[in-house]
């Protein structure tokens, strides 16, 4: 029992103290995975609304594709992004192997299909009618795409939120690409891997403090958009 | 406001879908500053007849010329609908303010935001709902949404509205109070107004001309009074409350009526006829009076017969009265009448109507 409440009090003076490791390990998790979802973003809402918004021969077989991907087990993209980067691989040349880049690839893998596929529903889940009413009001394609955009905005941000809380959260992936290199690819997760490996639970607890933090900021924003009402 | 000046012509209009014409339309003339509702019964092609006339479904045949000029090409399907409004059963407003609402339109066409301002100010006063216009469109009541939704398609000052099914989903008061607003507002605008609806009530009151649908084609097209009173055949009849249909030959001409044959009854009606041929008979339940004994009474009916009540069905303000009269007739009373006449399944009871109740079809030779 002392372990923990040892460990508790540790961490509390480790986050009040704003101790210089674990905020360098928290700004860069906070970096990495704020890059790979800025990214993701850009990639799954708009090719997640496209899909939404058109018709085209085998359709159904890329939903069902984005939707898999969703569920991707970061280890397997770890994996597939390791042999892509590895030293004889087809991007070798690139040389980013244990990288903060490499983890930037690999949790922008994993972000975008999560984006794509929340951003391809909210998009589908606007009133059918919507299109042809901002249509009748005279906007062109692309203004109309632009309008149903603005008012998916909160199923969107939702969709960006669970991308990020999709990567900030992983460890596999990180640890496999990035090597867990100390104050260069070291992140809140595979530093709680490594420090409760070593028995340190007292930073080992701060970081995972921190990150139940931001998972629990996403999910009130979460939560929050689920319960809003549309206009009629 | 220029009367039999055509805004929109129709030819050979087409529109497929899975091989089947859902839409098919030889002809259609709507001139400027009239109001034409499409009444029909659900599935019919109102709404998707609406929308293609709005090139907002593409069409598989035939042209739409909108002052003259066929839309055919992508910038002049654009340039069409900028000068089109339409207002949908929902009011599908954005996420915004009632204000931003009302500017929508507006904002896509690029216009300074001063102009903007006086426009939804003065439309959002129109429609009632000038108090609202910083709320947010989230929390608007039904009515109050509808009433934003028109605001906006008005705002755009379009030279034609499509309403399609604009109050079906408003409580009856609200109902009531917006279509008076909208009846006032198309009368000061002129604005060409083409509505799909299935309330013959709200038909009959905001239109110039009707137009009745069945299976994507028009049925009868005509003022109210023809396609109420006159109706061209089976369907628009049904469809507009004549409940009472009989075939039969006629048998006897006089001066101004002549005598149809049904079920070995006479029914005498009026009209241009020939001895011999067979005529199809609508009559109106409402135009079907109930009593109980004639002696001594005066009617000036013609026809008179004594049947036997089949079933009663109680409608809300009025009941619907099944008779057989040797041929099958409905009437529908008043509740007092109902209470009066103390009719009850299965007694007796003397129809009456007039020779002019009766609407006639003559059946194509």
């Amino acid at each position: 029992m002392d372990i923990i409440v040892e460990g508790i009090k540790q961490a509390f003076v480790l986050l009040f103290t704003l101790d210089p490791e674990v905020l360098g390990i928290t700004w860069l998790s906070l970096k990495i995975s704020g890059t790979a979802t800025f990214l993701s973003m850009f990639i799954g809402v708009s090719v997640g609304t496209v899909v939404a918004l058109t018709k085209f021969p085998g359709r159904r077989f890329v939903v069902s594709l984005i939707n898999t991907g969703m569920g991707l087990p970061p280890v397997v993209v770890g994996l597939f992004v390791t042999i892509f980067l590895w030293r004889n691989g087809p991007l070798g040349f690139l040389e980013i192997l244990y990288t903060p880049t490499a983890i930037i690839i690999a949790q922008t893998v994993i972000a975008t299909p999560i984006v794509m596929g929340i951003s391809l529903a909210a998009i589908q889940a606007l009133p059918a009618n919507l299109r042809l009413q901002i249509l009748a009001l005279g906007a062109t394609r692309l203004q109309m795409v632009w309008i149903l955009v603005k008012e998916a905005r909160l199923p969107l941000l939702a969709a960006v939120m669970a991308g990020f809380g999709g990567v900030i959260s992983e460890v596999g992936a990180s640890i496999m690409v990035g090597g867990n290199i100390k104050g260069y690819s070291r992140v809140l997760t595979t530093a709680t891997v490594m420090e409760t490996g070593k028995g340190n639970f007292d930073i080992a607890m701060a970081l995972g403090i921190i990150l139940m933090l931001l998972s629990f900021i996403i999910n009130s924003i979460l939560t929050h958009v689920q319960q809003r009402e549309r206009p009629r | 406001m220029n009367a039999d000046t055509p805004i929109l012509e129709i030819k050979n209009l087409q529109v497929k879908r899975g091989g089947v014409n859902v839409i098919d339309i030889s002809s259609l003339v709507v001139s400027e500053g009239e109001v034409l509702s499409l009444i029909g019964p659900n599935g019919a092609g109102k709404s998707t007849l609406l929308l293609t006339l709005a090139r907002l479904l593409k069409t598989s045949k035939g042209e739409i010329a909108f002052r003259g000029k066929t839309i055919d090409s992508n910038h002049s399907v654009l340039a069409y609908r900028r000068n089109l409004s339409m207002v949908f059963q929902e009011s599908l407003l954005f996420d915004t303010t009632v204000f931003e609402n009302i500017a929508s339109g507006l904002n896509l066409r690029r216009m300074n935001k001063n102009e903007i301002k006086n426009i939804v100010e003065e439309y959002a006063e129109r429609f009632g709902v000038p108090h609202l216009i910083d709320r947010s469109a989230r929390k608007l009541s039904g009515g109050e949404a509808q009433r934003t939704s028109l605001a906006r398609a008005f705002a755009t000052k379009p030279e034609i509205v499509f309403l399609d099914e604009p109050f079906s989903s408003l409580d009856p008061p609200t109902r009531e109070s917006l279509m008076g607003d909208l009846e006032r507002i198309l009368h000061e605008t002129g604005t060409t107004t083409i509505m799909a609806t299935h309330d013959q009530v709200e038909a009959l009151r905001l239109s110039d001309r009707i137009a009745v649908i069945n299976q994507g084609k028009i049925a009868q097209i005509g003022t109210p009074e023809q396609v109420m009173n006159q109706p061209d055949d089976e369907f628009v009849a049904s469809f507009v409350g004549m409940e009472t249909v009989f075939t039969g030959p006629v048998i006897k001409l006089y001066d101004s009526t002549f005598v149809v044959s049904v079920s070995d009854r006479d029914v005498e009606a009026v009209g241009a006829v020939t001895i011999g041929e067979t005529v199809v008979c609508f009559i109106r339940p409402e135009n079907v009076t109930l009593s109980i004994v004639t002696f001594g009474q005066t009617t000036s009916a013609r026809n008179v017969f004594p049947g036997k009540i089949i079933k009663i069905t109680p409608m809300g303000l009025f009941h619907k009265v099944h008779l057989d009269c040797g041929f099958s007739l409905v009437a529908y009373v008043t509740h007092l009448s109902f209470e009066n006449l103390s009719l009850r399944e299965g007694g007796d009871i003397i129809a009456s109507f007039k020779a002019t109740a009766v609407h006639v079809i003559r059946r194509a030779k």
